[in-house]
């Protein structure tokens, strides 16, 4: 039987009945339609899934999806403002800090849910802040910097 | 794929024991879910309904109170680790927390479903029989308590009856002159512990005798355990490297490892052989100095 689920996706509020047995990303992706938010593994090893829920990074594949109800999700789509990227998907961009592009969105949620908590994170904090992410293209030392750019201050403008 | 189940969402503890009470064995209790929706992915675990805890506020609670520290079951992973009470009095726990997984399966996982999972290479259960934790479980007839070195009794099985549901974990005002450490060796940092090994030393005031020693053993057997003849090699005396390598010979007897992706049973043993004086020897000096 179908349960309704009422949450905010990227500040959009949605009502819609979903089956219990659903799981975040799945939601995600094929009833609310956005798929930037990627299902790699699905089985709460790689972080592709990751998305901010209550402003908290979790896997989206390891989250039923009625366990959001009520709650306001951020998806990699809710970074940008308009056209403008955040500053940390400019710095990705800048420093090429990938190359497939699979493990992106969720590199993204993870590191932007470490800088919410902690805007000045040492480069161990940055490394612990992205350790449920991996990147098969060993992109790490580029995302690494991307961050560290932001963190000191490089991409202020981009705000 | 995971089978269609229905789902409810109790909001008390009352409601979810009286849902428990009503659906018996055709139910599963999932909370933060990081272990369980693993499981039923796979088609391992397929129950009928589902009494999803999460929202339940009343059990999410770090209290610091005379008698020690009391932590809800709903209580995540994270607010452990950023507990400033707990990191203050009881810092192990903290160092357990910060290599438990990864930070998104610490935002959402909880503590007492990491416990009722019953997985032997889970992080928590060793330093909380270390530290000579309690745990509360309720049910319909009312709750009973018990040491947590009890509450695991198999692999992957743990003492909860039909309609019981965990509900606190306590952990006592350690003694002074006291220090509790924890580490697991594991190739991939989030990963589950190849072998984990948490030591607890208590020294008599002055004299440098060991007065109590607790050490407990993850992934060394089908449910974390408590080397009690490693313990008494220790207890009651001056410790000397001789007596801290007997110490992990004797514990090495006291396991029965699988093997498994990670390791050999043998390599578990000399992990324990290994790793038992070591953490005991870090115990032993961090007591010294508290």
């Amino acid at each position: 039987m179908k349960k309704e689920l009422k949450f905010k996706v990227n500040g959009q509020p949605y009502d819609i009945f979903v089956e219990p047995k659903k799981l975040l990303v799945e939601v995600l992706r094929d009833l609310v339609g956005l798929t930037g938010t990627k299902r790699g593994c699905n089985s709460s090893s790689c972080g592709a899934c990751t998305v901010m829920l209550n402003g908290m990074a979790v896997k989206s594949c390891s989250v039923l999806a009625l366990q959001a109800n009520g709650a306001e999700v951020v998806t990699v789509e809710g970074l940008a403002t308009g056209n403008k990227l955040s500053p940390l998907q400019k710095a990705f961009l800048d420093h090429g800090a990938y190359q497939c592009g699979f493990c992106t969105p969720g590199m993204l949620m993870s590191s932007t849910a470490l800088l919410a908590e902690n805007p000045k994170p040492t480069k161990q904090q940055m490394k612990e802040g992205i350790d449920g992410n991996i990147c098969r293209c060993t992109g790490y030392n580029s995302i690494i910097r991307a961050v560290t750019a932001v963190v000191k201050g490089e991409y202020k403008e981009a705000k | 794929m995971i089978k269609d189940f229905e789902h409810f969402a109790p909001k008390t503890l009352k409601e979810a024991l009286a849902l428990l009470a009503k659906y018996g064995d055709d139910c599963k209790v999932i909370c933060g879910g990081q272990s369980l929706l693993i499981l039923m992915r796979q088609g391992l675990v397929a129950p009928k309904y589902m009494v999803d805890i999460k929202g339940i506020s009343e059990l999410n609670y770090i209290k610091d109170e005379k008698d020690g520290l009391k932590i809800g079951a709903t209580t995540t992973h994270r607010a452990i680790e950023k507990s400033p009470v707990i990191k203050k009095k009881y810092p192990v726990l903290v160092e357990m927390e910060t290599r438990l997984a990864s930070i998104q399966t610490r935002n959402w996982g909880t503590i007492g479903g990491n416990i009722c999972h019953g997985d032997p290479a889970g992080d928590p259960v060793p330093v909380l029989i270390a530290l000579n934790a309690t745990l509360t479980v309720a049910g319909a007839k009312g709750k009973r308590s018990m040491p947590v070195e009890n509450f695991s009794l198999d692999y992957f099985e743990v003492d909860l009856k039909d309609g019981e549901l965990l509900t606190e974990i306590q952990i006592p005002v350690p003694p002074p002159r006291t220090s509790t450490v924890y580490t697991k060796f594991n190739i991939i940092e989030s990963d589950l512990a190849t072998v984990s090994v948490a030591a607890s030393v208590t020294l008599g005031s002055g004299d440098g005798v060991c007065q109590n020693v607790r050490i407990a053993l993850g992934a060394a057997a089908p449910m974390a355990i408590r080397a009690k003849k490693a313990e008494k090699v220790l207890k009651g005396k001056k410790i000397t490297e001789a007596l801290l390598s007997e110490a992990g010979e004797v514990a090495a007897t006291e396991t029965e490892p699988i093997s498994d992706i990670a390791a050999s049973e043998e390599y578990r043993r000399e992990l324990v052989k290994v790793l038992v004086p070591r953490m005991t020897k870090e115990a032993l000096a961090r007591a010294k100095k508290a």
